[in-house]
Order: C-alpha cells, then structure tokens, then sequence
C-alpha cells in the first residue's frame, strides 16, 4: 500500500480538486488560517458548554472527553448518496427478513446457505426469541451501517450494526456548529437537511407500536445510567424526541404491562427504545445479575404488550462472523445482487482459510467476532513482530473467535491542522429508520476520521476525531 | 413526570441555592473578619455552624483558623456542602434530568461548573476570595435568571421551586438558630457597637441588608431585625416568604396532577402560622424554640415531598 494509492475525497488521487468541494474550496482560499483555528477552538468550547461527552472506560474515576471535532466537512454528492441509499435499504430489508427467518423456519440453514453452527453456536443468538413476533414485524428499528470508500465509486459496507448504533448526536451536533459557526458556508452549498432525525425516530418507533396502543403511543429511552459512555447521546435523543429517559429502577411490570414511576404513579409504555445490551434486559430471562434491566420485560414482550427497540437478539445479524455471509443473506432474502460490497473476508473458523491468514498475517486485520469499539483488534501492517507473534498463538488456540481480512486503502479527507489541511482516513455511519410504514436513512450520517497520521482506527475511544458530513442537492 | 427526575430537579435546586447561601456566609464571616479589630476566629465558628458543617469541619482539622474554615467551605471535596460540592453534584443531577431542562438552564449550570471547578481548582489567596465570591453569585444568578425567563411552568418548574425554597428556608432558619440570643430582647443593649455589628451578620448572612435599610430608615432594634428574617412578607429570604412559596408550588401541583398530598398541609400550616402570628407571639414562644421547630418541620415536609412525588419508589 503506497501514499499515492489512497484516494483523497476532496483532491482525489491526482490533487485535482473534485466537484462536490469547489464551493468549499473558492471559501477556504479566502479565510485565513488563523481566523479558522480561533473557529476550530470556538468548535471545542460550544461541545464542552453543551456537554457532548462520553465517559472513559476503565478509569477509576469516570471522567468525560470531548470527541475531536474537525472543521472541515466530508462531502457527499447526491448522486453518490442515492446509489449508497438504495444499498443500505436492500441491505436492512435483508438484515429484517433474516433475523425473522432465523427465529422461525430458518429457512437459510435448511438450504444449506449458512452452516447451522454458525446460529446455534453463536453467543449472540438468543434461544428465547424463536417463534416471539416483534410488533409491527420489525427487528431493527434502527440501525447504522457502516462504510468505507477506496476510490470515487468503491464503497464497502465494514460493519453493520444492528444492535444499539451510537453515534447519532454527534451527526446532529456536528451539523448545529457548523451551521453556527459557518452560516454562509451553507448559503453557498446546498447541503441535506439531518435535523429531522429526532422526529422521525419519534414517529419511526411510535408506528412500531404494539397494536391496542393508544393513538399516540408512549415512547421511553431506557438507559443504563449517568456513568455509561454514551449517556449524553441517551438524554440528547430523549430530549429531541420529547420523551422521558428512563433506568431499569424507574420501570416495572404493572398490570401485565411495562410502566414507569411518575410523580402521579405508574404509567404503562408502550415503546422501549433501549440502550442496554440483551443480556442486562430482563434479569429473570438473561443475566440474573443485571441491576440495569426489567424483571420480566421478557414475558411483557412475549405477550405483545410492549415494543423493544431494538428487538432482542438482533446482534446475530451484525456479529463478525455472519458478516461475511452478508452477500449470500442478501440475495437470499431480496432475490437480488447486493447493491454494496462486502469487504472480502476470511473465517479463520475454516482451516484454509487459517492457514492463508497465518501466512499472511502483517498484511491483514484481524477482528475478534464479538469485539467492537476498535478493542481487540491486530492491524498486520503496523503491528510489531511481538504483536504479530501474540496474536498467531490467539488465532491458533481459538481460530473460531476471528475473522480476517485485507487492509483496505480508506480514502481520506482533509483535517484542519496547525499546519493547514492534512489528509485523514475515514469511515461513514448512516442511520437507518425501519418502520411499517417503510425505510427511512438520513442524508448524511456519522464521519468518523483518524486524527493520527496513516492511522486506520477511527473509533472514538481510540482517538478518533469526528466531521459533519454533507450530501449535497445535486 | 418521572419521580426520579423530580428528585434530581428537586436536589439541583436545593444545592444551587446551598451553594449560594454557603457562599453568602463566607462573605459575610470575611467582612466581620475585616472590619473589627483583633482576630476572633470564633466569627468563623458560628459561620460553620450556620453552614451545618462544624461537626465535618472539625474531623478534617485542627485548628479553626480564617484560612482553613474558607477553604472548607468553599472548596473541600469532604464537605458535601463546599461551594465546589454543591456545584459539581448539582450539575450531576442537572444531568440525570436533562431532559427536562431547557438547553439555556443547562448550559448555565454547566458553565458554572467549568469556571467554578477553574476558581477553585487552588487554595484562595486572601485577596482571591472577595472576587471569587462575587463571581459564585453572578454564576448563580446566571441559572436563576435561565430558570425563570425559559422554563415552561409546569409541574417541572414547580419541583425546582420546591427545591430552592425548602433549602433557603433550611438555611434561614439555621443562621437564625446560631445567632439567636443576638436577638434576645434581654440582651439587647441597644446602640452598642458589639451588637450592631451581630445584627448587621444576621441581615448579610440573608442578603437583606439592602432591602432592610429600605424599610426602617430610622435607628432600629433586633425586634424589627428579627421580624424582618422571620415574618417579611417582601423579603425574598425570610421564613414566612418561604413558607408562602412551598405552600404555592404544591398548590400548583395539586391543581395539575389533580391529586391531594400531605405534604401541602404540612406546607399549609407553616404558611398558616406566618399568617397569624406577629414577632411578639414568637418572642413570648421563644426565638429558639420557634427556630429549632421550624427546622424539624422542614425537614418532615422534604421528606414528605419525597415520599408524596414518588422520588425513590
């Protein structure tokens, strides 16, 4: 992999500034660098008086950070955008449509497309939900996929996440300081519009209600609580939809219904769009530990009283392993070609496909199935010969807890440095709304960069930076 | 209204308010500290019993002197009612209830978190105290102004009022309870400059000096000092003003929720007491006694908002 390989997203591969950044460009030329870092400062000061932070795991003392914010925005044509839509919807359509299958009939094993093993052994298939109906049919009500670009028309899908996708504040606060603090830039671009995210979650998962709901169905955000990582996205989402935050100890089954404790008594819910894990659900049905759930929200579920969003056992679906059967699963379930790429993938759970990944271990990446957050992760390229040997004796004692794959030339985009612009690499998170009523992904999503130079990891708890993300009108 | 949100709003108010009047007795401690002659740093003894935090104080040190009774209470991570304590734990909670804040009241409290945990990242130089006092109050008010030109009033609002009052009238009640043999008519030797000066602790400690030079332009006694504390209806710090409000707020909640608690009769019948007595009824009960009672039904009636707006359970 060289320097000249990578595809840049504003000078492409040859420093001819591309179409989509011209406005952008004729603006910057114009601003001096010293008057932009005040404005990158003035970005860190507006995060740090709204409070957009997340706590750092494993620190004796939670304490919270700010996520680094770049100025410069990633910019998408629509043209681009519209080809990438229509991937995403027939990739979640698929994802819902599997996860119904492997719950019931199971159709795809019986057809010899997925290994049985593959469901059954797998840690995040939850036995409880077979034969359970989600209300409304759906299983991801919301969902984040993840995608990286290697030339002007290569993207691959990395990562979906169908579990509980974070990130979303951060779309919607990126936007709001940049339209603070660069009004004109958005005179002169016409950019899509992300801040009716809040009101179409609100009304995406009110028409997932379960039916004999009331004609405005009660919507709750179900927290871990004040110290987990992402409790300010938990209060900004509830704040922007209207509804309360609640925690596992606000909430019990009345009446065969889940309620909440009111200052007038409890009141019965009929959405739960949940920010726990499965396994912290429901102690009585999953882990008998968990303070953070709700004794016997299971049964409630069972029963058709109540909608849990996302529904439980949806992380078959995004698991690492599954992930590379995603082209089988697509064209399985739509009858179509998939419209996006999987990056190629290796299941070290296969002995040749083991012994290549062995063989060729400092050119690749390998992932934990059940890792996230950049944790656990080899990256061959840079790793040291010490890394590289531990993680051979990994892949050797348990082959199966690993998926590998090739190291990819992730475009970039320019970051704002004290030095001017510096090319970084990047990935994209849409957000995807499932309803009844259809598919909804807002233009735009989640750019996350690496803000070290060369560097691949672009997770937050791994020093990642973040941008607001453009899609044009065309 | 979820209870446990009711309670954060309830307890961010209260340490808002606690915040302001531990500032308030610092203030005043240091103006007595410098406007008399010698060092009496028994001054700052009753400035720590007002503050209810002589017990604390006296297991984290020694010696009772200027310095260390300032740092104390304005910036001891052991003492749960340090200006730097009630700040940072308010702003916890103004999280915990963020989504019934609007987004001015929550940047203002937790702006004043930042420059708060920035003045008192140190120990206060002498001559840093004055200043960073001044800027405790501004911040305060800053949240106080935010509160009241944004929030909707409704039963969210009422609860920060709750808050507030409950603890100004906490802390009323217990400066009072320090300093009141100053009021005593029997040792009242009016005139002299010892007690000028105690009457003068007693109307800073609440912020009334101002207000009470609008009302008795002529030479007054600790009879029309206490009646002011106590009784003023005006007096946005007195006993009877606090009263008024609490007893209001759970009137409005029992209008909005349409539901009858026992927390606003016990807010009813201190209201109530205000109402018909005058200071000579409190004097003849005894100041003490009155005080000393006051504090316990305070107490009950935070209890019972607890237990009446299912704040835990």
């Amino acid at each position: 992999m060289t320097e000249e390989s990578i595809f840049d997203e504003m000078w492409g591969r040859d420093e001819r500034l591309r179409r989509p950044y011209k406005r952008f460009n004729d603006w910057l030329e114009k601003e001096d660098s010293k008057t932009l870092r005040a404005k990158q400062r003035e970005a860190d000061d507006l995060f740090r008086l709204t409070g957009i932070t997340f706590n750092v795991y494993g620190r004796a003392e939670a304490e919270e950070r700010l996520i680094p914010f770049d100025i410069v925005p990633r910019i998408i044509t629509g043209r681009e955008w519209q080809r990438l839509s229509r991937g995403i919807e027939q990739r979640v359509r698929a994802i819902n449509a599997f996860l119904y299958d492997i719950y019931h009939r199971q159709e795809i094993v019986r057809a010899g497309r997925i290994p049985e093993e593959m469901i059954s052994n797998n840690a995040a298939f939850l036995p409880q939900m077979l034969g359970v109906n989600p209300p409304g049919g759906v299983y991801t009500h919301i969902v984040g996929i993840d995608l990286v670009r290697t030339g002007p028309d290569q993207f691959y899908v990395l990562e979906d996440n169908a579990r509980t996708p974070s990130g979303v504040s951060y779309m919607l606060e990126n936007r709001e300081t940049m339209l603070q603090m660069f009004p004109e830039l958005f005179l002169k671009n016409r950019v899509q519009p992300v801040e009716n995210y809040p009101g179409d979650l609100r009304r995406s998962l009110a028409a997932c209600a379960p039916s004999g709901a009331a004609d405005a169905p009660v919507v709750a955000v179900l927290t871990p609580g004040i110290f987990n990582s992402a409790y300010y996205e938990h209060a900004f989402l509830a704040d922007q939809m209207g509804v309360e935050l609640v925690e596992g100890h606000d909430l019990r089954i009345v009446d065969g219904r889940v309620a909440m404790r009111t200052t007038r008594g409890y009141q019965p819910i009929d959405v739960i769009y949940r920010r726990i894990d499965d396994d912290f659900l429901d102690p009585l049905n999953f882990n008998p530990e968990s303070q953070l759930g709700v004794p016997g929200i299971m049964d409630v579920y069972r029963a058709g009283r109540i909608t849990i969003a996302n529904a439980p056992g949806t992380g078959i679906a995004d698991d690492k392993a599954i992930y590379s059967y995603m082209p089988e699963i697509v064209e399985f379930y739509t009858g179509e070609q998939p419209i996006l790429e999987n990056v190629p993938t290796w299941r070290c759970s296969e002995p040749d496909a083991l012994a290549y990944v062995l063989d060729h271990l400092s050119e690749l990446v390998v992932k934990e199935v059940h890792g996230s957050g950049g944790y656990g992760m080899l990256i061959g390229p840079t790793a040291t010969k010490k890394d590289l040997a531990a993680f051979r004796n990994k892949l050797k004692a348990r082959p199966s807890n690993y998926i590998a794959q090739p190291t990819l030339s992730l475009s970039t985009v320019p970051v704002f440095t004290n030095r001017g612009l510096a090319p970084r690499h990047v990935d994209l998170r849409p957000y995807v709304l499932v309803s009844p009523g259809g598919i909804r992904i807002t233009p735009g999503g989640l750019t996350r960069v690496a803000l070290k130079k060369g560097s691949l990891v672009v997770n937050s708890s791994q020093g990642g930076g973040t941008k607001d993300t453009w899609v044009l009108e065309d | 209204m979820l209870g446990k949100t009711a309670n954060g709003l309830f307890w961010m108010y209260r340490l808002l308010e606690r915040a302001d009047c531990t500032a308030r007795l610092v203030e005043t401690g240091q103006r007595i500290a410098l406007t008399r002659s010698g060092t009496r740093d028994d001054e700052w003894r009753s400035v720590l019993l007002s503050a209810g935090s002589f017990e604390g104080f006296r297991k984290y040190e020694e010696d009772l002197t200027k310095t260390a009774a300032v740092d104390w209470l304005m910036r001891s991570k052991d003492n749960p009612s340090s200006v730097l304590s009630c700040i940072s734990n308010a702003r916890q909670n103004a999280r915990m209830v963020r989504t019934a804040l609007t987004p001015e009241v929550w940047e203002a409290t937790n702006y004043a978190y930042m420059r708060v945990r920035e003045l008192l990242a140190r120990k206060l130089s002498e001559r840093e105290v004055p200043p960073v006092l001044d800027k405790v109050r501004d911040l305060a008010s800053l949240v106080q102004g935010a509160t009241h030109n944004t929030m909707l009033r409704n039963d969210i609002y009422d609860f920060t009022q709750l808050g507030t009052f409950l603890e100004r009238a906490d802390n009323t009640a217990r400066i009072l309870d320090v300093k009141y043999y100053v009021l005593l008519p029997s040792v009242a030797a009016v005139g002299s400059s010892l007690d000028n000066v105690q009457w003068d602790t007693i109307l800073r400690s609440v912020s009334a000096h101002g207000g009470f030079r609008m009302q008795h332009s002529s030479a007054v006694g600790p009879r029309e000092i206490a009646r002011f504390v106590i009784l003023d209806k005006q007096m946005p710090r007195s006993l009877a003003f606090c009263a008024r409000r609490l007893r209001r707020n759970l009137e409005r909640l029992r209008d909005q929720y349409g539901l009858v608690k026992p927390s606003l009769a016990m807010a009813s019948d201190l209201d109530e007491f205000y109402n018909v007595n005058d200071i000579d009824t409190i004097f003849e009960f005894g100041l003490h006694e009155h005080t000393q009672q006051t504090l316990g039904e305070i107490t009950a009636l935070g209890f019972q908002i607890e237990q009446d707006y299912r704040f835990y359970e």
